[in-house]
């Protein structure tokens, strides 16, 4: 790829062509605050936050969405581009429920640190301030418009990266507002809970109800979902030893940071009770008893207990064994799971034609 | 149907037909004309002719002539003589006139407007006198309100797809845009980027584009901006309804300039009657081959759908106008890319105005020099304008451009009624500014209209007089834009609802000293960062009433005053004991009973009650009432 230069701050910096001016500061190391702006979606312009000023340029161009040419003269934090910046932040507070310490994005919002970069000192526009009810009709995530700054990245996240477009900009003026088609709650849209507008949201207008139990978390693993083959990167957020949160793992190349309604809110098995660690057979299987005889249900014999993996799969394999001898290949069929990779798909096939003989087998996704 | 000469022979032929033996009764029925109650008058007139074997007339309707003021209006036309015009007319008096002018051969009538044509009759005046017409140059509006919108063969025979035959047989694509950009024809749409250049830019891009994917349906479209989103803005709606083929023939002349094969006209929904029209016009060209495959039986193909649109102001932005046909919301997008590099379906796309395209055809026709005659060193030909407001003549009219704003506002709009004081007039409707009567001799040219802070804008002209209060003024289109700011970018939507809360604080009384430096803090933040030109336009009534009228800002704020005496809050009323003569009208007329009195006894207003519903001033015969 063709190379050009330009100068942003006094910096000359050589990038790709095809970049943007943010691309070019990004490189530079040089910050531009953005709300609206994220790497995955298309340029939009809505916050004005990464207005810049251009040698040649009329006016104040928006980096996000100004393509960056050879030789162009950028100045990041000149005089106008300062008084304009504060002027669109005083703006978006005016509008904006100051209750930061009680917010559940609380030291996790982009409009609080970009607030804290321009340097806001005052209330000085003050006035009507919208008022809406919070839409909790979702049972993983919460909307609260009123802290909405209408950035519309949910809106871009959730046609340019699910494809749903469940929702969109609804209204005019000071009314606009995210919405779903005829302003119904969100559950009653096309929404399928993939959270990537969550995810995305720079304030607290969207939040995981998850989250709303307990204050910022602690430890972050990076794991790979268990629900199925495809292996989304997943980042699960810790606190005290206990899972609190997931989100999808934007460094990984499977998924950059995308996940289902499973992977994003289908954690809370994790850490149940109930659920199974180990592997459980009955103990009259463990004691080598036949089936026919042990006809006390009540009894001991028919105990579920903890054993190894060797064990279990080692009685398996004869049962499996015996099955094919006494009633042939066919009295068994094999059903696989999308869970499984290509790979272990693969390995089953096998186990089915070849070493227990059978054309019977299928996968959960045909369902 | 094939070559222009053939066509145009049948034309010609078509209308001597209509105009040679039988005596013409027009109407013009204009949205204006309709709303005036031209539709009474076209009845009115078709009973008299059926009812009268005596007068041998066909009765027809046309667009909109632009005397507004004067609609409904009734014009006459007999083989062999000039035209004649009345107006405004009732049923009756059209029974009246038609009667005595067919019939008795009287032509005179308290209600005869002026001739139209080179005779003239005894005491009405030819239309060059008039002065509400004489200083207008007629070149968007040379159809209008003469020929039948919905016969092409009126068009055709007025010169009209004159301009398309010869770009076609006689010049290549590039000579087309040459000629364009010799005229020096600039966008009419409001920022009046030139046109030529705009085809210019599309028309390389299209070039680019066939070259590297030689397999593509479509290269390029050509958009005609019908939006007209300005609040009293009619002059697009005008040309529509009176001439809808000139914008046809100019887009098909746009399209082969650039590449295209495909326009779309985006027409707001509110204009029924431009529709109607346009589609009928597509057909007519389309049953020519004016317009479809192989027109005029050469090579070049062009098509043009009609795309309604559901009247959001913001959808006049070229690029939330793309996104608007596309399906979505309308909502602008930062440029670049432009939509001559990347419009609509991603393919390099112009938009141009209605009547920018109107002026093409005129172009290709007679010329670019013969065009570029009118006008100044940068502004060339001819613009319209929606006079409106305290002028003793509204309507449409179409003046050269460099014409200072007192000869069109005291010659063409004959002054301000009432013997009142001219103050202001509003150039560039909601994203325009107020101009004061210093400014009164700038020439109307797209430079010194933004040099004195305003713009051409699309072509509204509102005069205000000294009973308009001008923080108020700019309350109401603050209130404008508000409202169809489109909610995308943070200056405009929150900049303008600020602003708009500011200016509602000082028009009820509540004004601080400190709200002018918010004002002036923010007005210039939400023009330099707001996207698209509504933001970067909407703080222009608030700049240029602070710059021209602050005192009155100031008056609001710190006397407690409106000078105007217009806002509410800020006026009380009273009746002067000196010339009030007790005649009890206020009284009766008040709805609050705020007054009270006998016969010839002085009536007493009691400020408490009293609403300000300005009732009692508009009925006192005596100006008695007084508003302070
Ligand atoms: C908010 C807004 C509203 C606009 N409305 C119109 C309109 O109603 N008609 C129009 O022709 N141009 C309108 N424009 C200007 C168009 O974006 C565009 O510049 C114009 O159609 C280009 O045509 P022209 O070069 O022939 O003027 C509007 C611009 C803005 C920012
Ligand atoms: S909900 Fe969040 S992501 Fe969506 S527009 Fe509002 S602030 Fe932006
Ligand atoms: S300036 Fe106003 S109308 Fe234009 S994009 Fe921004 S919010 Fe929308």
């Amino acid at each position: 790829m063709s190379k050009l230069t330009v100068t942003i701050d006094h910096k000359k910096i050589e990038i790709p062509e095809g970049s943007t001016v943010l691309d070019a500061a990004r490189a530079a190391n040089v910050y531009i605050p953005t709300l609206c702006d994220d790497p995955l979606l298309e340029p939009f312009g809505a916050c004005r936050l990464c207005v810049v000023e251009i040698e040649g340029y009329r006016g104040l161009p928006t980096a996000c969405s100004t393509p960056a040419t050879e030789g162009m003269i950028i100045h990041t934090s000149s005089p106008l581009v300062e008084v304009n910046r504060r002027t669109s932040m005083n703006l978006l507070l005016s509008d904006h429920p100051l209750d930061c310490q009680h917010c559940v994005a609380n030291m996790d919002c982009d409009l609080q640190s970009v607030a804290a970069f321009v340097g806001v000192r005052e209330q000085p526009y003050q006035g009507e301030r919208r008022a809406y009810d919070i839409d909790e009709s979702n049972p993983f995530y919460g909307r609260d418009l009123e802290k909405c700054i209408l950035c519309g990245k949910c809106v871009r996240a959730c046609d340019e990266l699910q494809g749903r477009q469940a929702i969109s900009f609804g209204y005019r003026g000071f009314a606009s507002k995210i919405t779903t088609p005829f302003d119904l709650p969100i559950w009653d849209s096309t929404c399928e809970s993939c959270g990537r507008c969550v995810d995305m949201c720079p304030t607290a207008a969207l939040y995981d109800k998850s989250a709303m139990k307990h204050g910022t978390h602690t430890g972050e693993t990076r794991t790979t979902c268990p629900y199925c083959g495809v292996g989304c990167g997943l980042v699960l957020e810790t606190r005290n030893g206990e899972i609190v949160g997931a989100r999808g793992d934007r460094e990984n190349s499977v998924n950059e940071g995308h996940t289902c309604v499973k992977g994003r809110y289908g954690w809370e098995y994790v850490q149940h009770p109930d659920r199974v660690k180990k592997p459980l057979v009955r103990q009259y299987l463990l004691d080598g008893k036949e089936k026919s005889k042990v006809t006390d249900r009540k009894s001991k014999d028919w105990d579920f207990v903890e054993t190894d993996w060797d064990t279990v799969l080692n009685i398996t394999a004869e049962k499996l064994a015996t099955i094919r001898d006494t009633h042939g290949a066919d009295s068994i069929g094999f059903m696989t799971s999308a869970k499984c990779l290509n790979e272990e798909n693969y390995l089953m096939n096998k186990l089915a034609r070849q070493v227990i003989g059978t054309n019977s087998i299928d996968h959960c996704a045909r369902l | 149907m094939g070559s222009y000469s053939a066509i145009r022979e049948w034309a010609d032929k078509e209308v001597s037909q209509q105009t040679a033996d039988k005596a013409r009764i027009v109407i013009g029925l204009g949205t204006c004309g309709i709303a005036a109650g031209g539709n009474a008058i076209l009845t009115a007139a078709k009973n008299t002719v059926a009812n009268n074997d005596e007068i041998k007339a066909k009765v027809v309707s046309v667009g909109c002539i632009g005397i507004c003021y004067k609609e409904p209006l009734l014009d006459i036309e007999i083989p062999g003589k000039p035209r004649l015009s009345y107006g405004p007319v009732t049923a009756g008096e059209t029974k009246r006139i038609l009667e005595n002018v067919f019939i008795n051969n009287e032509y005179e009538h308290k209600k005869a407007l002026a001739v139209i044509g080179e005779d003239s009759f005894s005491d009405i005046p030819s239309w060059h006198e008039v002065p509400f017409f004489a200083p207008q140059e007629r070149t968007v509006l040379r159809n209008c309100g003469f020929i039948n919108p919905e016969k092409i063969e009126d068009y055709i025979a007025n010169d009209g797809y004159a301009g398309l035959s010869r770009a076609l047989l006689d010049m290549t694509p590039a000579q087309v845009v040459d000629e364009t950009l010799k005229a020096g024809l600039r966008g009419r749409g409001g920022a009046g980027f030139p046109a030529g250049r705009k085809w210019n830019i599309a028309a390389d891009n299209i070039r680019a584009l066939r070259a590297s994917q030689p397999e593509l349906d479509s290269y390029g479209y050509v958009i005609c901006n019908a939006d007209e989103g300005d609040p009293g803005a009619f002059m697009n709606r005008s040309v529509l309804e009176g001439d809808p083929h000139s914008v046809i023939e100019g887009m098909t002349i746009a399209g082969y300039a650039i590449g295209a094969s495909f326009g779309y006209i985006y027409c707001r929904a509110e204009y029924p009657l431009a529709i109607e029209r346009l589609k009928l016009a597509l057909d007519q060209a389309r049953e020519k081959n004016l317009l479809g495959e192989n027109i005029l039986e050469t090579d070049f193909s062009f098509d043009i759908k009609l795309k309604e649109g559901a009247g959001a102001f913001v959808c006049g932005e070229e690029t939330a106008l793309i996104a608007s046909i596309e399906g979505l919301r309308g909502m602008p997008m930062p440029r670049p890319p432009y939509p001559a590099q990347s419009g609509l379906w991603g393919k390099p796309t112009i938009i141009n105005n209605v009547e920018t395209l109107n002026n093409v055809p005129v172009i290709l026709a007679k010329g670019a020099e013969a065009w570029a005659t009118k006008g100044t060193e940068k502004s060339k030909g001819t613009k319209t304008f929606a006079l409106t407001g305290k002028v003793e003549n509204t309507g449409l009219i179409e003046v050269e451009l460099g014409m200072s704003l007192r000869k069109v506002i005291y010659e063409i709009g004959g002054g301000i009624p009432d013997g009142k004081e001219f103050k202001a007039a509003q150039t560039g409707g909601p994203s325009g500014g107020c101009l004061p009567k210093e400014q009164l001799d700038l020439p109307i040219d797209y430079e010194a209209l933004a040099k004195a802070g305003s713009i051409m804008g699309s072509g509204g002209l509102v005069i205000m007089d000294e009973s308009t209060c001008m923080v108020d003024v700019a309350r109401y289109f603050l209130t404008f834009t508000q409202s169809e700011s489109c909610g995308k970018c943070v200056p405009c939507r929150l900049g303008t609802k600020r602003m708009l809360e500011i200016l509602t604080r000082i028009t009820a009384g509540h004004g601080k000293i400190e709200d002018i430096a918010l004002l002036e803090e923010l007005a210039p933040s939400i023009r330099d960062s707001s996207l698209c030109g509504l933001g970067q336009s909407a703080p222009n009534p608030v700049l240029t009433t602070l710059k021209y009228f602050r005192d009155e800002y100031e008056a609001h704020i710190l006397e407690g005053r409106c000078p105007a005496g217009q806002c509410k809050a800020l006026i009380t009323y009273s009746i002067d004991p000196a010339t009030c003569t007790g005649c009890m009208v206020c009284m009766r007329a008040c709805p609050t009973e705020a007054i009270t009195g006998a016969r010839k006894e002085i009536h007493v207003l009691d400020p408490e009650l009293c609403t300000r519903c300005d009732t009692c001033r508009q009925v006192c015969k005596f100006d008695a009432v007084l508003v302070v």
